[in-house]
């Protein structure tokens, strides 16, 4: 595999297709630069026109390790100068065309200079990294945009002091009783949520067959696609009736519901992962199976479980419409959840935005900032608990 | 310690299939017994049936009897978890506990089942590390994960594991069949040892081993695929390799199997 022929032996590519010959001499391809990716693998099919003879060298020509980067910014250029020549309003469409430039051009340049089956690779890598790059940009520039409104009042007064007395056309005022609110309303949901949620995936996995199984794994499912209101809802049917008064605690309930199913899910599948020879294992060594659950398959699983936990938080965390149905909002600090009105991060942001101030849109911002730096807190620790926790191996 | 096995008229199944059907035979206290046969004859099944790991499986379901000193295993008022305890068992594959140090993997027995003090707990696994030939590699990392051992040390970790509990019997699943000559010769060395304090089954796919390490040796057999296993013969060791007195037996030995 070492004899490098320098340049293509024998039937290298011929002469690409019309279009592509004045391309092909534009990166100089040594022989040495293996194109990202590809092993030296036997390939048979040179350019077009080659015929099925069998090429003698392992090693082949090769487009250096930038060209990836260099079709990029051809790409981009050929974007920018169709859009600005034509005279096209949208960036977007700018984008389209520098994707499409891209694309034809990774894929014909490869294909002139290395041969189709490397084209293919690169088409497919290419295509990847613009998917990538799509799904990357409504992120950044969500982050981006929240956090540069939001950074404008976001100081420890806003985080320290409610919205008492503080007309919404007034600066000043802070996020202080939102974000009790939403701490204890989503505490009290996870505390209600978790146990039942855990306890269900253990029966469901370790317990659970015939129809009853059956019956759970289907209501789940059922619930997984509860719209949060619905949820809200049905608790607000159960207050009518029971005449309670709107609380925090209504509001978790009402949490729970919406987190329980998705705790369920992850943690089920985290279950399965744990493989059957530990259970048989520990059973093997005379151990209760309800011992086995709880001192070899949960400590097992915990990373993964932790994970799908705080995810559920995440989701549930901004939630609005159960709030707003059964907390009913408040202007004031109320740190207990059992009684009277409270508020909730995410009920502020749509209270505050709904006002249209100036002021009160910048204070609906910095909420949002929050909000979002609340659930990136929760995540970091899920990951760090799931690095922790996680079965070690040692070496 | 050690205690005889009497199986009479056991056949065991999954869902409605019969893997192995109808086998008698009796396990000698203080003895290795190997078990051979060609794959998929239940040998692994039958092994089961012995410490009621077989019901663990999904559809798993056993009729026949299985004495233990004359105790039925499969008595109404048997629990398994107690039968586990007496009949211990080691696996083909190494399964050492991921999230447990060495030290916990072979106090895990004891610690699943009661309290144990601190010195004596100490002492038990140093004991069953020692009695499985491990305690040298092992003894000044053992708060370090087990599965962080070599595929050798990890299943001489296990039998380690399996011998703290003080069984009455141990039935190993191919113990060796992963593992490299030297660290199969450990573990044969050691199964030499432990036939002194523990009732031994132990099935390999490996006439030498078969024939090193057992007092007795059971041959299984199957007519075809799909039906169920059948135990052809068990006698001396000497005597199914020397002179067998069934015919498929001395084909299934000398190689002419199938
Ligand atoms: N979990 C299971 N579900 C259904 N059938 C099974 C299961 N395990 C084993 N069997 C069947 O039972 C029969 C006996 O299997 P067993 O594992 O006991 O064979 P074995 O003699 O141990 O083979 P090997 O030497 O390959 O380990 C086989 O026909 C197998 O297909
Ligand atoms: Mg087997």
């Amino acid at each position: 595999m070492s004899n490098a022929h320098s340049g293509a032996a024998g039937n290298g590519p011929a002469a690409g297709p019309a279009g592509s010959a004045a391309i092909q001499n534009r990166p100089a391809a040594p022989a040495t630069g293996e194109s990202s990716g590809s092993g030296p693998g036997p390939a048979p099919s040179g350019g077009p026109g080659s015929g099925p003879e069998r090429r003698q060298s392992l090693s082949q020509r090769g487009l250096p390790r930038w060209a990836p980067a260099g079709f990029a910014a051809a790409g981009i250029v050929i974007g920018v100068a169709v859009g600005a020549g034509a005279g096209l309003q949208s960036r977007v469409q700018w984008g389209l065309i520098a994707v499409v430039a891209f694309l034809v051009i990774s894929y014909a340049v490869t294909s002139a200079v290395e041969n189709s089956r490397q084209a293919k690779d690169r088409l497919a890598t290419s295509v990847v990294w613009v998917c990538f790059i799509l799904a990357v940009i409504p992120l950044f520039s969500l982050l981006w945009v929240t956090v540069s409104r939001g950074m404008k009042v976001l100081d420890p007064y806003f985080l320290s002091h409610s919205m008492a007395g503080v007309p919404s056309s007034q600066a000043g005022g802070g996020v202080y009783h939102a974000l009790i609110g939403t701490l204890e309303q989503v505490g009290i949901a996870t505390v209600i949520a978790t146990p039942i949620g855990l306890l269900t995936a253990v029966y469901l996995v370790e317990y659970g067959k015939g129809a009853l199984a059956k019956a759970v794994t289907f209501f789940v499912d059922v619930m997984t696609g509860i719209p949060s209101i619905v949820a809200g809802l049905f608790i607000l049917a159960i207050m009518l009736m029971g005449k309670i008064e709107p609380s925090g605690l209504m509001g978790s309930l009402a949490l729970a519901i919406l987190m329980m199913p998705v705790v369920v899910r992850s943690t089920e599948e985290m279950l399965k992962l744990v493989p059957n020879e530990l259970r048989e294992a520990a059973l093997a060594l005379g151990v209760p199976k309800w011992r086995m659950i709880l001192k070899v398959v949960l400590p097992t699983a915990i990373g993964g479980i932790t994970t799908g936990v705080m995810l559920a938080i995440a989701r549930i965390a901004g939630e609005t419409a159960p709030i707003i149905l059964l907390v009913f909002g408040s202007q004031l600090i109320n740190s207990n959840p059992f009684e009277g009105a409270q508020s909730s991060l995410p009920f502020y942001i749509y209270e505050q935005y709904k006002a249209g101030e100036v002021a009160s849109i910048d204070r609906a911002w910095a909420a949002a900032l929050v909000l979002i730096a609340f659930v990136m807190i929760l995540n970091l620790v899920a990951r760090g608990i799931a690095r922790w926790k996680a079965p070690k191996t040692g070496r | 310690m050690a205690k005889r096995i009497d199986v009479s008229g056991l056949s065991a199944f999954y869902g409605s299939h019969r893997a192995i059907d109808d086998i008698s035979m009796t396990v000698e206290p203080r003895s290795v017994t190997a078990f051979i046969g060609p794959s998929g004859c239940g040998k692994s099944t039958f092994l089961r049936t012995l410490n009621r790991m077989h019901e663990v499986t999904p559809g798993g379901r056993v009729e026949g009897k299985v004495l233990l000193d004359d105790e039925n295993l499969y008595g109404s008022n048997v629990d398994p978890v107690a039968v586990r305890r007496t009949v211990g068992m080691v696996f083909q594959r190494p399964n050492p506990f991921p999230t447990m140090s060495i030290y916990d993997n072979v106090a895990a027995g004891l610690r699943l089942n009661g309290k144990y003090g601190k010195s004596r707990l100490n002492e038990i696994v140093e004991k069953s590390l020692k009695g499985a030939n491990l305690w040298n590699e092992v003894k000044d990392r053992l708060n370090k994960p087990g599965s962080g051992l070599s595929g050798g040390q990890q299943q001489r970790l296990c039998i380690a594991r399996a011998i703290a509990v003080e069984p009455d019997v141990l039935l190993m699943d191919e113990p060796c069949s992963a593992l490299d000559p030297i660290s199969t010769l450990a573990i044969e060395d050691l199964i030499g040892e432990l036939k002194e304090r523990f009732t031994i089954v132990i099935v390999t796919h490996n006439m030498q081993q078969a024939a090193r390490v057992s007092d007795r040796t059971a041959f299984f057999n199957l007519a075809a695929v799909g039906q169920p296993g059948k135990l052809i013969e068990i006698d001396e060791t000497e005597r199914i390799f020397a002179n067998p007195s069934v015919q498929a037996t001395e084909d299934y030995i000398s190689g002419r199997f199938g």
